[in-house]
């Protein structure tokens, strides 16, 4: 029988690991899984474990010898600037004990959910512990070692000849992910991101729009710094719903970063937890509307773990269940379980106070510029119609 | 850097007895606005853009009766007092040129006018954007120091302190205050926070994110 979807996990994916300072923390799956665990809202049915990609399946993207860079730097065989030409050992993507079994598996977990979706023993699948949109075909960049979803659009083209529509909402433009497919017209990428004007990895601007047979096929909206809900929401909404109907995908795969938030410490973005209850549904409706259900969804960026992540990451399971009416107060559980190792204050409710921040100054001026992002960015598809 | 190194070498010529229509044609089909107008022994006789072919074109009010106009030689409308460059030449050199003389494009030639290569506006502007070093992932810092020796070493101390690869550095005088200058650097990691702290220990003004009217 069909399950309506399943959840990729296991703490085996907390091995990926580079030291307890660095900000890509994957604790961040087990919180998320606890909040969703308090609330009753998965059970052990919905579960899958994680499995190992194997290196044929890497090696759809990556560099055999960016492979082989990873499993001896894994085992402490690199040397120092081997290493650093591929990116390895870098205060980014520092080296860690077993690096390539960790990627790896995070890898496979993507495939897995794949999997599940594409034969139809899911509708929806959600691997948290993959998006790692950075990663290149030869070299870690952005706390990125393999790039799952790439890898996995790769597998889903070999083995389901399917056409994906990428959709990323990281703050971080999904570099890694729209070079691979950049000249291939059967994978549409729209990354919706903060401008690369001063934030990593500076790239996303809206002419780059694909190459050769690909021109056409990638999109990106670039918001300016210290966008808020209402100006995000309409630059989602509108990209992702003129992109699908351009592009009619016969899967979609999303990417959900969650730093776009005002906590997150590494962005300058002003949302709040409202722009994380409306992403996963409208891709949830766009998957019904284009792809028979197909949704592929894995998690990204995040790095506010406590405040932001747990509450962002469930909301992406509950739409994907059709449990989405969850509001008013955390669990007190949950809260006693981890406050105490928290440094910072958690959240009490799900929605985040209508004060969260002060008001930003020149908010109509940032709104209006985003609009104008948007219309540049769907002219082509505009035009065509 | 040298001309050679960002010049065009696949390019789009015809003789000055081709017709105006040949180079119109010849701009619509590859996208470009220059063309070069060479003998058979490949010697620049002069060149063609397409400000020329508006100004000899027919206006679009009376397009019908005018083909002719279309018909005539290139050499009627060509420029022949033309400055080319050399491939030895240094980009910063030929980008004042360009700004000097108000040209668009610049032809290079070696021996007896022997064209082997144009740089135009958009080259020099390309080369501008490697040089800031925006075609590798990085993050951006900006930071406001007095403008006196050692600055540059201060900051770029600082990077070196937290292990970040430097991926460009760029240093302009700070338009509002003549006493001090604002360096830009691009360097290779998505967490600069560490920097900044540093930098903003070493007593600098990090300018970032910087948008007027807002205390960052």
């Amino acid at each position: 029988m069909m399950k309506e979807a399943v959840f990729i996990y296991s703490e085996e994916q907390l091995k990926y690991k580079f030291h307890d300072e660095h900000p890509f923390n994957h604790l961040r799956l087990k919180l998320t899984y606890s909040l969703l665990k308090k609330i009753n809202a998965i059970n052990d049915g919905h579960i899958v474990p994680p499995r190992m990609a194997t290196d044929e399946e890497l090696l759809l993207v990556h560099d055999p010898n960016f492979i082989e860079a990873v499993k001896k730097a894994g085992k402490g065989e690199l040397s120092n600037d081997l290493a650093e030409s591929y990116g390895l050992g870098t205060e980014d993507t520092p080296i860690f004990p077993n690096m390539h079994e960790a990627s790896a598996l995070l890898v496979g977990g993507t495939l897995s959910a794949v999997d599940y979706v594409m034969s139809g023993k899911a509708k929806h699948a959600l691997n948290l512990g993959g998006g790692l949109h950075h990663g290149f075909r030869g070299k870690a960049s952005g706390f990125c070692v393999y790039n799952d979803c790439s890898v996995a659009i790769k597998y889903i083209q070999e083995k389901y000849n399917a056409r994906v529509l990428y959709v990323d909402t990281d703050a971080h433009h999904g570099d890694g992910v729209q070079w691979t497919f950049y000249d291939d017209p059967n994978v549409c990428t729209l990354s919706i991101h903060e401008t690369g004007r001063y934030l990593f990895p500076g790239t996303g601007n809206v002419n780059e729009r694909g190459q050769g047979k690909g021109y056409g096929y990638s999109f990106n909206i670039p918001l300016d710094a210290f966008t808020e809900n209402e100006s995000f929401l309409e630059a989602y909404t509108k990209s992702i719903q003129e992109v699908a109907a351009f592009f009619k995908p016969d899967v979609i795969f999303t990417q959900n970063g969650a730093d776009a938030h005002y906590f997150d410490p590494l962005t300058h973005l002003s949302a709040t937890m409202k722009i994380y209850r409306e992403i996963p549904k409208l891709a949830h409706k766009i998957a019904h509307e284009y792809c028979d259900g197909k949704w592929i969804a894995v998690g990204g960026g995040g790095y506010d773990m406590w405040r932001v992540v747990p509450r962002a990451w469930s909301l992406v399971w509950l739409e994907m269940t059709e449990n989405s009416n969850f509001y008013g107060k955390l669990p007190e559980e949950w809260i006693k379980e981890w406050q105490t190792k928290a440094k910072v204050h958690l959240p009490d409710e799900w929605d985040d106070p209508e004060n969260l921040y002060p008001p930003i100054p020149r908010k109509a001026e940032i709104t209006e510029k985003n609009a104008r992002t948007v219309e540049s960015a769907l002219l082509p598809i505009r035009n065509k119609k | 850097m040298i001309v050679e190194e960002i010049m065009n070498t696949e390019l789009s010529t015809l003789s000055k007895d081709d017709k105006i229509k040949d180079a119109m044609e010849l701009m619509r089909e590859k996208r470009i606005r220059h063309i070069p107008i060479i003998d058979k022994e490949n010697h620049l006789e002069g060149i063609v853009t397409d400000r020329d072919i508006k100004e000899a074109g027919p206006s679009i009010f009376h397009s019908d009766d005018c083909n002719d106009i279309l018909e005539q030689p290139l050499s009627s409308i060509m420029s022949t007092n033309i400055i080319t460059g050399h491939p030895l030449d240094f980009v910063e050199d030929v980008a004042a040129i360009f700004y000097e003389q108000k040209i668009s494009c610049m032809p290079i030639v070696v021996k007896n006018n022997q064209l082997v290569g144009i740089v135009t506006q958009t080259d020099l502007l390309h080369t501008f954007v490697e040089l800031t070093g925006v075609h590798q992932p990085g993050s951006l810092v900006e930071v406001k120091v007095r403008n006196k020796r050692g600055m540059i070493y201060r900051v770029v101390s600082c990077a070196h302190k937290c292990k970040a690869n430097i991926l460009s550095v760029l240093v302009y005088p700070d338009k509002k205050d003549e006493d001090f200058k604002i360096i830009v650097l691009r360097v290779q990691t998505m967490n600069p926070l560490r920097l900044i702290d540093e930098l903003e220990k070493e007593g600098t003004e990090v300018l970032w994110p910087n948008l007027p009217g807002m205390d960052a």
